[in-house]
Protein backbone atom coordinates (compact mmCIF):
# COMPACT_ATOMS: atom_id res chain seq x y z
CA UNK A 1 0.00 0.00 0.00
CA UNK A 2 1.70 3.00 -1.00
CA UNK A 3 1.59 6.36 0.82
CA UNK A 4 0.07 9.31 -1.23
CA UNK A 5 -0.16 11.82 1.49
CA UNK A 6 1.48 15.33 1.73
CA UNK A 7 1.80 18.38 4.04
CA UNK A 8 1.53 21.38 3.20
CA UNK A 9 2.24 24.35 6.18
CA UNK A 10 0.74 22.03 8.72
CA UNK A 11 -2.04 20.77 6.31
CA UNK A 12 -1.73 17.44 5.28
CA UNK A 13 -3.25 16.05 2.19
CA UNK A 14 -5.02 12.69 0.95
CA UNK A 15 -2.75 13.50 -1.99
CA UNK A 16 -1.17 16.05 -3.64
CA UNK A 17 -3.75 16.79 -6.28
CA UNK A 18 -5.59 20.11 -6.50
CA UNK A 19 -7.69 21.44 -9.31
CA UNK A 20 -6.07 24.86 -9.97
CA UNK A 21 -8.04 28.12 -9.47
CA UNK A 22 -10.19 29.31 -12.68
CA UNK A 23 -10.49 25.57 -14.01
CA UNK A 24 -12.63 24.05 -11.70
CA UNK A 25 -15.06 26.72 -10.64
CA UNK A 26 -16.61 26.16 -6.81
CA UNK A 27 -16.37 22.25 -7.99
CA UNK A 28 -20.22 21.89 -8.85
CA UNK A 29 -19.65 20.58 -12.11
CA UNK A 30 -17.56 18.15 -11.24
CA UNK A 31 -19.34 17.16 -8.40
CA UNK A 32 -22.02 16.22 -10.48
CA UNK A 33 -20.09 13.38 -12.26
CA UNK A 34 -17.90 12.11 -9.65
CA UNK A 35 -17.05 12.93 -5.63
CA UNK A 36 -15.21 15.53 -5.74
CA UNK A 37 -13.53 14.65 -1.89
CA UNK A 38 -11.17 12.35 -3.28
CA UNK A 39 -8.92 15.14 -4.15
CA UNK A 40 -6.26 16.68 -2.07
CA UNK A 41 -7.73 20.25 -1.78
CA UNK A 42 -9.58 22.32 -4.23
CA UNK A 43 -8.05 25.94 -5.30
CA UNK A 44 -11.72 27.65 -6.28
CA UNK A 45 -12.39 30.44 -8.96
CA UNK A 46 -10.03 33.57 -8.29
CA UNK A 47 -11.85 36.32 -5.96
CA UNK A 48 -11.12 39.61 -6.21
CA UNK A 49 -12.95 42.52 -3.57
CA UNK A 50 -15.81 43.78 -6.55
CA UNK A 51 -17.41 41.31 -8.75
CA UNK A 52 -15.85 41.08 -11.97
CA UNK A 53 -17.53 41.08 -15.22
CA UNK A 54 -14.52 39.70 -17.01
CA UNK A 55 -13.55 40.02 -20.53
CA UNK A 56 -15.04 40.57 -24.05
CA UNK A 57 -15.75 37.48 -25.86
CA UNK A 58 -13.94 35.19 -27.23
CA UNK A 59 -11.92 34.67 -24.47
CA UNK A 60 -10.77 31.35 -25.60
CA UNK A 61 -8.58 30.09 -28.43
CA UNK A 62 -6.96 26.57 -28.86
CA UNK A 63 -3.52 25.98 -29.50
CA UNK A 64 -1.37 22.61 -30.17
CA UNK A 65 -0.94 20.70 -26.71
CA UNK A 66 -2.50 23.88 -24.69
CA UNK A 67 -5.09 27.03 -25.17
CA UNK A 68 -5.63 30.17 -24.25
CA UNK A 69 -7.65 31.69 -22.18
CA UNK A 70 -9.00 35.67 -21.45
CA UNK A 71 -11.56 35.07 -18.96
CA UNK A 72 -10.22 38.43 -16.67
CA UNK A 73 -10.88 37.04 -13.28
CA UNK A 74 -14.72 36.67 -13.90
CA UNK A 75 -16.20 36.48 -10.53
CA UNK A 76 -18.79 37.28 -8.17
CA UNK A 77 -16.88 39.19 -5.69
CA UNK A 78 -15.69 38.91 -2.24
CA UNK A 79 -18.70 39.19 -0.39
CA UNK A 80 -20.98 36.58 -2.61
CA UNK A 81 -17.80 34.34 -2.48
CA UNK A 82 -18.25 34.14 0.79
CA UNK A 83 -21.60 34.30 1.76
CA UNK A 84 -22.87 32.26 -0.86
CA UNK A 85 -20.69 29.89 -3.42
CA UNK A 86 -18.24 28.96 0.38
CA UNK A 87 -21.45 27.68 1.50
CA UNK A 88 -22.30 26.10 -1.57
CA UNK A 89 -18.89 24.30 -2.23
CA UNK A 90 -18.84 23.03 1.90
CA UNK A 91 -21.98 21.05 1.41
CA UNK A 92 -20.13 18.73 -1.73
CA UNK A 93 -16.89 19.29 -0.65
CA UNK A 94 -15.79 18.78 3.17
CA UNK A 95 -11.74 19.15 3.38
CA UNK A 96 -9.95 22.61 3.51
CA UNK A 97 -9.76 24.58 0.20
CA UNK A 98 -7.17 27.03 -1.13
CA UNK A 99 -8.31 30.27 -1.63
CA UNK A 100 -6.94 32.35 -4.76
CA UNK A 101 -7.65 35.67 -4.43
CA UNK A 102 -6.21 38.94 -6.59
CA UNK A 103 -6.16 42.35 -6.58
CA UNK A 104 -5.44 45.86 -7.82
CA UNK A 105 -4.23 47.32 -4.87
CA UNK A 106 -2.32 46.56 -1.95
CA UNK A 107 -5.68 47.21 0.35
CA UNK A 108 -7.66 44.95 -2.07
CA UNK A 109 -5.33 41.98 -1.15
CA UNK A 110 -5.36 42.63 2.71
CA UNK A 111 -9.06 42.70 2.32
CA UNK A 112 -9.64 39.83 0.24
CA UNK A 113 -7.25 37.58 2.58
CA UNK A 114 -8.41 39.16 5.69
CA UNK A 115 -12.14 37.77 4.81
CA UNK A 116 -10.96 34.67 3.18
CA UNK A 117 -8.98 34.01 6.26
CA UNK A 118 -11.83 33.84 8.59
CA UNK A 119 -13.47 31.28 6.24
CA UNK A 120 -13.22 28.10 8.37
CA UNK A 121 -12.59 25.84 5.79
CA UNK A 122 -10.35 27.77 4.04
CA UNK A 123 -6.57 25.84 4.47
CA UNK A 124 -4.26 28.40 1.80
CA UNK A 125 -4.46 31.62 0.70
CA UNK A 126 -3.05 31.89 -2.56
CA UNK A 127 -2.40 35.36 -3.71
CA UNK A 128 -2.20 35.77 -7.09
CA UNK A 129 0.19 38.01 -8.33
CA UNK A 130 0.33 37.19 -11.74
CA UNK A 131 -3.12 37.24 -13.72
CA UNK A 132 -2.12 38.06 -17.43
CA UNK A 133 -5.50 39.01 -17.94
CA UNK A 134 -6.40 42.16 -16.40
CA UNK A 135 -4.98 45.36 -17.08
CA UNK A 136 -3.00 47.45 -14.28
CA UNK A 137 -4.08 44.48 -12.25
CA UNK A 138 -2.31 41.56 -10.69
CA UNK A 139 0.31 41.24 -13.28
CA UNK A 140 2.28 44.27 -12.03
CA UNK A 141 2.79 43.26 -8.65
CA UNK A 142 4.28 39.58 -9.80
CA UNK A 143 6.66 40.56 -12.11
CA UNK A 144 9.02 42.54 -9.70
CA UNK A 145 10.44 41.42 -6.33
CA UNK A 146 9.71 44.47 -4.64
CA UNK A 147 6.27 45.12 -5.41
CA UNK A 148 5.41 41.00 -4.38
CA UNK A 149 7.55 41.19 -1.71
CA UNK A 150 5.05 44.01 -0.61
CA UNK A 151 1.64 42.32 -1.19
CA UNK A 152 3.05 39.27 0.39
CA UNK A 153 4.20 41.26 4.17
CA UNK A 154 0.14 43.47 3.50
CA UNK A 155 -1.41 40.11 3.23
CA UNK A 156 0.78 38.34 5.76
CA UNK A 157 -0.03 40.72 8.67
CA UNK A 158 -3.74 40.06 8.30
CA UNK A 159 -4.13 36.65 8.37
CA UNK A 160 -2.78 33.30 10.56
CA UNK A 161 -3.31 31.16 7.15
CA UNK A 162 -0.82 29.78 5.31
CA UNK A 163 -0.31 32.54 2.19
CA UNK A 164 1.15 31.07 -0.47
CA UNK A 165 1.94 33.14 -3.37
CA UNK A 166 1.34 31.84 -7.27
CA UNK A 167 3.94 33.47 -9.76
CA UNK A 168 3.99 34.53 -13.15
CA UNK A 169 6.48 32.90 -15.22
CA UNK A 170 6.20 36.02 -17.87
CA UNK A 171 9.67 37.38 -15.56
CA UNK A 172 13.29 37.59 -16.45
CA UNK A 173 13.77 35.94 -13.51
CA UNK A 174 11.58 33.83 -11.07
CA UNK A 175 13.90 32.56 -8.69
CA UNK A 176 14.62 36.12 -7.80
CA UNK A 177 10.85 37.12 -7.41
CA UNK A 178 10.22 33.93 -5.63
CA UNK A 179 13.24 34.36 -2.92
CA UNK A 180 11.57 38.04 -2.34
CA UNK A 181 7.88 36.68 -1.53
CA UNK A 182 10.36 34.29 0.99
CA UNK A 183 11.89 36.94 2.98
CA UNK A 184 8.78 38.66 3.32
CA UNK A 185 7.02 35.74 4.68
CA UNK A 186 5.17 33.94 2.32
CA UNK A 187 4.41 30.40 3.53
CA UNK A 188 4.88 28.31 0.09
CA UNK A 189 4.66 29.52 -3.42
CA UNK A 190 2.57 28.12 -6.62
CA UNK A 191 3.92 28.11 -9.87
CA UNK A 192 3.54 28.99 -12.69
CA UNK A 193 0.48 30.81 -13.93
CA UNK A 194 -0.51 30.73 -17.47
CA UNK A 195 2.25 32.24 -20.24
CA UNK A 196 1.10 35.31 -21.68
CA UNK A 197 0.04 34.03 -25.44
CA UNK A 198 -1.55 35.31 -28.76
CA UNK A 199 -3.00 33.61 -31.67
CA UNK A 200 -4.11 35.12 -34.77
CA UNK A 201 -6.96 33.76 -37.15
CA UNK A 202 -5.26 33.95 -40.47
CA UNK A 203 -8.22 34.28 -42.75
CA UNK A 204 -10.05 37.17 -40.59
CA UNK A 205 -6.68 38.97 -40.39
CA UNK A 206 -7.03 39.50 -36.77
CA UNK A 207 -6.67 38.19 -32.96
CA UNK A 208 -8.68 35.31 -31.69
CA UNK A 209 -9.16 36.07 -28.59
CA UNK A 210 -11.19 39.95 -28.05
CA UNK A 211 -8.25 41.34 -25.70
CA UNK A 212 -5.50 40.15 -28.33
CA UNK A 213 -3.37 38.43 -25.81
CA UNK A 214 -4.50 35.74 -23.37
CA UNK A 215 -2.94 32.52 -20.96
CA UNK A 216 -1.37 29.86 -22.17
CA UNK A 217 -1.97 27.12 -20.50
CA UNK A 218 -1.87 23.30 -21.33
CA UNK A 219 0.81 20.05 -21.59
CA UNK A 220 2.65 22.58 -24.13
CA UNK A 221 3.56 24.55 -21.13
CA UNK A 222 4.71 21.52 -18.90
CA UNK A 223 8.27 21.59 -19.48
CA UNK A 224 8.78 25.33 -19.32
CA UNK A 225 6.62 24.78 -15.60
CA UNK A 226 8.36 21.59 -14.70
CA UNK A 227 11.80 24.29 -15.40
CA UNK A 228 10.64 26.78 -13.25
CA UNK A 229 9.62 24.75 -10.09
CA UNK A 230 12.53 22.93 -10.26
CA UNK A 231 14.73 26.29 -9.95
CA UNK A 232 12.56 27.66 -7.47
CA UNK A 233 12.05 24.84 -5.24
CA UNK A 234 16.12 24.45 -5.40
CA UNK A 235 16.22 28.42 -4.33
CA UNK A 236 13.50 28.38 -1.24
CA UNK A 237 13.03 26.80 1.55
CA UNK A 238 9.33 26.76 1.45
CA UNK A 239 7.08 24.63 -0.40
CA UNK A 240 6.30 24.97 -3.86
CA UNK A 241 2.86 23.52 -5.13
CA UNK A 242 3.64 22.87 -8.73
CA UNK A 243 1.56 23.54 -11.93
CA UNK A 244 0.75 24.36 -15.37
CA UNK A 245 0.17 21.54 -18.17
CA UNK A 246 -0.15 18.84 -15.19
CA UNK A 247 -2.15 15.87 -17.29
CA UNK A 248 -1.39 12.52 -15.78
CA UNK A 249 0.16 10.73 -12.47
CA UNK A 250 3.11 10.84 -14.55
CA UNK A 251 3.23 14.40 -14.97
CA UNK A 252 2.16 14.75 -10.89
CA UNK A 253 5.36 12.64 -10.05
CA UNK A 254 7.69 14.54 -12.17
CA UNK A 255 6.53 17.91 -10.91
CA UNK A 256 6.89 16.62 -7.85
CA UNK A 257 10.72 15.28 -8.58
CA UNK A 258 11.36 18.72 -9.56
CA UNK A 259 10.75 19.69 -6.06
CA UNK A 260 7.06 19.90 -5.82
CA UNK A 261 5.16 19.42 -2.68
CA UNK A 262 1.65 19.34 -4.14
CA UNK A 263 0.29 19.93 -8.00
CA UNK A 264 -2.16 21.67 -8.91
CA UNK A 265 -4.19 20.63 -12.65
CA UNK A 266 -5.57 23.07 -14.62
CA UNK A 267 -6.61 23.05 -18.27
CA UNK A 268 -6.96 19.14 -18.17
CA UNK A 269 -10.04 19.61 -15.96
CA UNK A 270 -11.64 21.44 -19.20
CA UNK A 271 -10.61 18.83 -21.67
CA UNK A 272 -11.13 16.02 -19.35
CA UNK A 273 -13.75 16.58 -16.54
CA UNK A 274 -12.43 13.33 -15.25
CA UNK A 275 -8.95 14.17 -15.29
CA UNK A 276 -8.27 14.51 -11.59
CA UNK A 277 -9.85 11.61 -10.32
CA UNK A 278 -8.22 9.84 -13.32
CA UNK A 279 -4.68 11.06 -11.87
CA UNK A 280 -5.56 9.69 -8.55
CA UNK A 281 -6.38 6.49 -9.44
CA UNK A 282 -3.81 6.22 -11.47
CA UNK A 283 -1.44 7.40 -8.60
CA UNK A 284 -0.87 4.18 -6.67
CA UNK A 285 -0.28 2.14 -9.68
CA UNK A 286 2.50 4.20 -11.40
CA UNK A 287 3.72 5.25 -7.72
CA UNK A 288 4.53 0.93 -7.81
CA UNK A 289 5.87 0.66 -10.94
CA UNK A 290 8.71 3.34 -9.89
CA UNK A 291 8.91 1.63 -6.96
CA UNK A 292 7.55 4.85 -4.79
CA UNK A 293 6.27 4.09 -1.63
CA UNK A 294 6.23 7.40 -0.05
CA UNK A 295 5.22 10.22 -2.45
CA UNK A 296 6.80 12.87 -0.16
CA UNK A 297 10.02 10.92 -0.36
CA UNK A 298 10.42 12.29 -4.26
CA UNK A 299 10.01 15.69 -3.42
CA UNK A 300 12.80 17.79 -4.80
CA UNK A 301 15.54 14.75 -5.70
CA UNK A 302 16.36 15.90 -8.54
CA UNK A 303 19.62 17.66 -7.66
CA UNK B 1 -23.39 15.56 -18.45
CA UNK B 2 -21.19 12.06 -19.15
CA UNK B 3 -18.38 11.09 -21.21
CA UNK B 4 -19.23 8.44 -23.55
CA UNK B 5 -17.86 6.79 -26.42
CA UNK B 6 -19.65 6.77 -29.23
CA UNK B 7 -19.10 4.84 -32.44
CA UNK B 8 -20.03 6.21 -35.85
CA UNK B 9 -23.04 4.94 -37.81
CA UNK B 10 -23.51 6.88 -40.38
CA UNK B 11 -21.94 9.47 -42.01
CA UNK B 12 -23.03 11.90 -45.23
CA UNK B 13 -22.28 15.19 -47.09
CA UNK B 14 -25.63 17.54 -47.18
CA UNK B 15 -23.82 19.90 -48.84
CA UNK B 16 -20.12 21.04 -49.57
CA UNK B 17 -18.79 21.19 -46.61
CA UNK B 18 -22.07 20.21 -44.86
CA UNK B 19 -21.90 16.80 -43.14
CA UNK B 20 -24.65 14.96 -41.12
CA UNK B 21 -22.94 12.26 -38.72
CA UNK B 22 -25.40 9.73 -36.66
CA UNK B 23 -23.04 8.40 -33.42
CA UNK B 24 -24.41 5.07 -31.67
CA UNK B 25 -23.95 4.26 -27.58
CA UNK B 26 -25.42 5.89 -24.91
CA UNK B 27 -27.20 9.00 -25.20
CA UNK B 28 -30.02 8.55 -22.88
CA UNK B 29 -29.22 11.64 -21.04
CA UNK B 30 -30.41 14.06 -23.60
CA UNK B 31 -34.00 15.52 -22.67
CA UNK B 32 -34.18 18.49 -24.49
CA UNK B 33 -33.51 19.79 -28.13
CA UNK B 34 -31.19 22.41 -28.33
CA UNK B 35 -28.99 20.46 -26.11
CA UNK B 36 -25.31 20.38 -27.77
CA UNK B 37 -22.24 17.78 -27.80
CA UNK B 38 -18.45 18.22 -27.09
CA UNK B 39 -16.75 16.23 -29.05
CA UNK B 40 -12.82 15.08 -28.75
CA UNK B 41 -11.01 15.20 -32.20
CA UNK B 42 -7.84 13.56 -32.53
CA UNK B 43 -5.00 15.90 -32.77
CA UNK B 44 -6.88 18.63 -30.58
CA UNK B 45 -6.54 20.04 -27.62
CA UNK B 46 -9.81 21.34 -27.19
CA UNK B 47 -13.33 19.25 -27.90
CA UNK B 48 -15.55 20.48 -30.73
CA UNK B 49 -18.96 21.81 -29.81
CA UNK B 50 -21.89 20.82 -32.10
CA UNK B 51 -25.45 20.90 -31.65
CA UNK B 52 -27.80 18.03 -31.77
CA UNK B 53 -29.97 17.68 -34.77
CA UNK B 54 -31.83 14.35 -33.72
CA UNK B 55 -31.41 11.90 -31.29
CA UNK B 56 -33.14 8.60 -29.77
CA UNK B 57 -31.45 6.48 -26.42
CA UNK B 58 -28.79 4.92 -28.43
CA UNK B 59 -28.14 7.45 -31.31
CA UNK B 60 -27.52 10.93 -31.47
CA UNK B 61 -27.08 12.80 -34.74
CA UNK B 62 -25.58 16.18 -35.24
CA UNK B 63 -25.30 18.26 -38.25
CA UNK B 64 -22.13 20.25 -38.64
CA UNK B 65 -20.09 22.55 -41.48
CA UNK B 66 -16.01 21.93 -41.87
CA UNK B 67 -14.89 25.60 -40.46
CA UNK B 68 -11.53 24.71 -39.37
CA UNK B 69 -8.90 21.51 -39.20
CA UNK B 70 -11.00 19.90 -36.36
CA UNK B 71 -13.96 19.87 -37.94
CA UNK B 72 -11.97 18.91 -41.19
CA UNK B 73 -10.86 15.76 -39.46
CA UNK B 74 -14.34 14.73 -38.26
CA UNK B 75 -15.71 15.09 -41.86
CA UNK B 76 -13.40 12.33 -42.80
CA UNK B 77 -14.12 9.94 -40.16
CA UNK B 78 -15.76 6.48 -41.28
CA UNK B 79 -18.01 4.07 -39.66
CA UNK B 80 -16.47 2.32 -36.71
CA UNK B 81 -14.44 5.19 -35.83
CA UNK B 82 -14.96 6.42 -31.61
CA UNK B 83 -15.52 8.92 -30.51
CA UNK B 84 -15.09 10.72 -26.91
CA UNK B 85 -18.02 12.52 -26.27
CA UNK B 86 -19.38 14.53 -23.77
CA UNK B 87 -23.16 14.98 -23.03
CA UNK B 88 -25.39 16.26 -22.89
CA UNK B 89 -24.64 19.80 -22.68
CA UNK B 90 -26.58 23.23 -21.92
CA UNK B 91 -30.51 23.56 -20.83
CA UNK B 92 -32.06 23.03 -24.84
CA UNK B 93 -35.14 24.88 -26.02
CA UNK B 94 -38.21 24.70 -23.99
CA UNK B 95 -41.35 23.02 -26.09
CA UNK B 96 -44.37 24.07 -23.36
CA UNK B 97 -43.48 27.59 -23.97
CA UNK B 98 -43.98 28.11 -27.24
CA UNK B 99 -48.08 28.35 -27.47
CA UNK B 100 -50.27 27.65 -30.11
CA UNK B 101 -48.30 29.04 -32.88
CA UNK B 102 -44.60 29.07 -32.42
CA UNK B 103 -42.10 29.77 -35.51
CA UNK B 104 -38.66 28.42 -35.50
CA UNK B 105 -36.01 30.45 -37.68
CA UNK B 106 -32.85 29.18 -38.44
CA UNK B 107 -30.01 30.30 -40.64
CA UNK B 108 -27.55 28.42 -42.37
CA UNK B 109 -25.52 25.95 -39.86
CA UNK B 110 -27.94 27.19 -37.12
CA UNK B 111 -31.12 25.37 -38.62
CA UNK B 112 -29.87 21.66 -37.26
CA UNK B 113 -31.30 21.81 -33.77
CA UNK B 114 -34.44 23.17 -35.27
CA UNK B 115 -35.22 19.97 -36.67
CA UNK B 116 -35.09 18.26 -33.21
CA UNK B 117 -37.46 20.77 -31.51
CA UNK B 118 -40.06 20.59 -34.19
CA UNK B 119 -40.09 17.16 -34.10
CA UNK B 120 -40.97 17.63 -30.28
CA UNK B 121 -43.19 20.10 -30.95
CA UNK B 122 -45.09 17.97 -33.83
CA UNK B 123 -45.18 15.22 -31.27
CA UNK B 124 -46.70 17.20 -28.75
CA UNK B 125 -49.71 17.55 -30.96
CA UNK B 126 -47.99 21.51 -32.35
CA UNK B 127 -47.02 21.83 -35.80
CA UNK B 128 -44.98 25.01 -36.09
CA UNK B 129 -43.80 26.83 -38.74
CA UNK B 130 -40.43 26.65 -39.89
CA UNK B 131 -38.47 29.67 -41.96
CA UNK B 132 -35.13 28.97 -42.82
CA UNK B 133 -32.88 30.76 -44.71
CA UNK B 134 -30.01 30.60 -46.50
CA UNK B 135 -27.24 32.58 -48.45
CA UNK B 136 -28.02 30.76 -51.58
CA UNK B 137 -29.62 26.96 -53.16
CA UNK B 138 -26.23 25.65 -53.02
CA UNK B 139 -26.07 25.66 -49.07
CA UNK B 140 -29.68 24.73 -48.18
CA UNK B 141 -29.96 21.63 -46.03
CA UNK B 142 -32.71 19.98 -44.10
CA UNK B 143 -35.96 21.04 -46.42
CA UNK B 144 -36.96 17.86 -46.95
CA UNK B 145 -36.60 16.45 -43.02
CA UNK B 146 -39.18 19.17 -41.98
CA UNK B 147 -40.91 18.12 -44.86
CA UNK B 148 -41.72 14.34 -43.61
CA UNK B 149 -42.38 16.04 -40.08
CA UNK B 150 -45.71 17.45 -42.57
CA UNK B 151 -43.97 20.99 -42.13
CA UNK B 152 -43.68 22.83 -45.39
CA UNK B 153 -40.55 25.24 -44.42
CA UNK B 154 -40.58 28.66 -46.12
CA UNK B 155 -36.52 29.03 -47.15
CA UNK B 156 -35.24 32.26 -47.48
CA UNK B 157 -31.80 33.11 -49.96
CA UNK B 158 -30.10 36.09 -49.75
CA UNK B 159 -28.97 35.61 -53.80
CA UNK B 160 -32.84 34.63 -54.27
CA UNK B 161 -31.74 31.62 -55.76
CA UNK B 162 -33.97 29.50 -54.43
CA UNK B 163 -37.38 30.39 -52.39
CA UNK B 164 -37.78 34.28 -50.49
CA UNK B 165 -34.89 36.39 -51.67
CA UNK B 166 -33.26 38.18 -48.65
CA UNK B 167 -32.96 37.25 -44.99
CA UNK B 168 -35.16 35.42 -42.60
CA UNK B 169 -37.16 38.62 -41.39
CA UNK B 170 -38.39 39.02 -45.06
CA UNK B 171 -40.43 35.80 -44.89
CA UNK B 172 -41.61 36.59 -40.46
CA UNK B 173 -43.36 39.98 -42.43
CA UNK B 174 -45.96 38.09 -43.95
CA UNK B 175 -45.89 34.74 -41.42
CA UNK B 176 -48.36 35.22 -38.89
CA UNK B 177 -46.92 33.90 -35.04
CA UNK B 178 -46.78 34.72 -31.24
CA UNK B 179 -43.21 32.93 -30.56
CA UNK B 180 -40.04 32.49 -31.74
CA UNK B 181 -37.40 29.42 -31.28
CA UNK B 182 -34.33 30.78 -33.48
CA UNK B 183 -31.13 29.64 -34.18
CA UNK B 184 -28.12 30.99 -36.26
CA UNK B 185 -25.60 34.00 -36.96
CA UNK B 186 -25.43 36.41 -34.20
CA UNK B 187 -26.21 39.33 -36.81
CA UNK B 188 -29.51 37.21 -37.27
CA UNK B 189 -30.26 36.62 -34.16
CA UNK B 190 -30.39 40.15 -33.58
CA UNK B 191 -32.73 40.80 -36.30
CA UNK B 192 -35.17 38.06 -35.42
CA UNK B 193 -34.92 39.88 -31.96
CA UNK B 194 -36.24 42.75 -32.88
CA UNK B 195 -39.04 41.61 -35.32
CA UNK B 196 -40.45 38.94 -32.83
CA UNK B 197 -42.48 39.13 -29.46
CA UNK B 198 -40.87 36.82 -27.70
CA UNK B 199 -39.11 33.93 -28.29
CA UNK B 200 -36.12 31.63 -27.59
CA UNK B 201 -32.45 32.31 -28.86
CA UNK B 202 -29.74 29.77 -29.33
CA UNK B 203 -26.25 31.29 -29.40
CA UNK B 204 -22.76 30.27 -29.97
CA UNK B 205 -19.40 30.88 -28.63
CA UNK B 206 -16.07 29.71 -28.31
CA UNK B 207 -15.67 27.27 -25.48
CA UNK B 208 -13.14 25.64 -23.78
CA UNK B 209 -14.88 22.87 -21.32
CA UNK B 210 -18.58 23.29 -22.19
CA UNK B 211 -20.12 22.44 -19.08
CA UNK B 212 -19.73 25.57 -16.75
CA UNK B 213 -16.17 25.45 -15.46
CA UNK B 214 -13.81 27.59 -17.10
CA UNK B 215 -16.39 31.43 -17.83
CA UNK B 216 -14.70 31.14 -21.19
CA UNK B 217 -17.92 31.93 -22.69
CA UNK B 218 -20.03 34.11 -20.57
CA UNK B 219 -21.85 37.01 -21.38
CA UNK B 220 -23.74 39.58 -20.00
CA UNK B 221 -27.81 39.52 -19.77
CA UNK B 222 -30.41 41.16 -18.07
CA UNK B 223 -30.00 38.94 -15.22
CA UNK B 224 -26.01 39.14 -14.68
CA UNK B 225 -23.55 37.04 -16.42
CA UNK B 226 -24.54 33.48 -17.77
CA UNK B 227 -22.41 30.71 -19.45
CA UNK B 228 -23.69 30.23 -23.06
CA UNK B 229 -22.71 26.62 -22.39
CA UNK B 230 -24.23 26.09 -19.43
CA UNK B 231 -26.61 28.11 -18.54
CA UNK B 232 -27.61 28.72 -22.57
CA UNK B 233 -26.78 27.83 -25.39
CA UNK B 234 -30.68 28.53 -25.80
CA UNK B 235 -31.34 32.35 -23.84
CA UNK B 236 -34.96 33.79 -23.65
CA UNK B 237 -35.56 37.19 -25.03
CA UNK B 238 -36.41 38.71 -22.14
CA UNK B 239 -32.90 38.30 -20.51
CA UNK B 240 -31.39 39.18 -23.44
CA UNK B 241 -29.43 42.22 -23.60
CA UNK B 242 -29.78 43.49 -26.80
Amino acid sequence: MVDTKVTLSGLTLDNPVIPASGTFGYGKEFAEIYDINILGSISFKGTTLEPRLGNPLPRIAECPDGMINSVGLQNPGLEAVCEKELVDMAKIYSKPVVANISGFSIEEYVKCAEAMGKQPQVGIIEVNVSCPNVHNGGMAYGVMPESAAEVTRAVKTVTSKPVYIKLSPNVTDIVAIAKACEEAGADGLSLINTLLGMRIDINRRRPIIANKMGGFSGPAIFPVAVRMVYQVAKAVNIPVIGMGGVSSARDVIEMMMAGATAVQVGAANLVNPYACKEIIEDLPAVMEELGIEKLEDIIGIIE
Amino acid sequence: MKRQILKLDKIEELQSGIFRMTLEGDCSEINAPGQFVNIKVDGFYLRRPISIFDWDKEHVTLVFKVVGEGTKVMAEAQKGDCFDVLLPLGNGFCPEKGGEKPLLVGGGIGVPPLYGLAKELVAKGVTPQVVIGFNSEKEVILADDFKTLGIEPVITTVDGSVGVKGFVTDAMKTMDYDYVYTCGPEPMLKAVYDAAPDGQFSFEARMACGFGACMGCSCETKYGYKRICEDGPILYKEEIKW
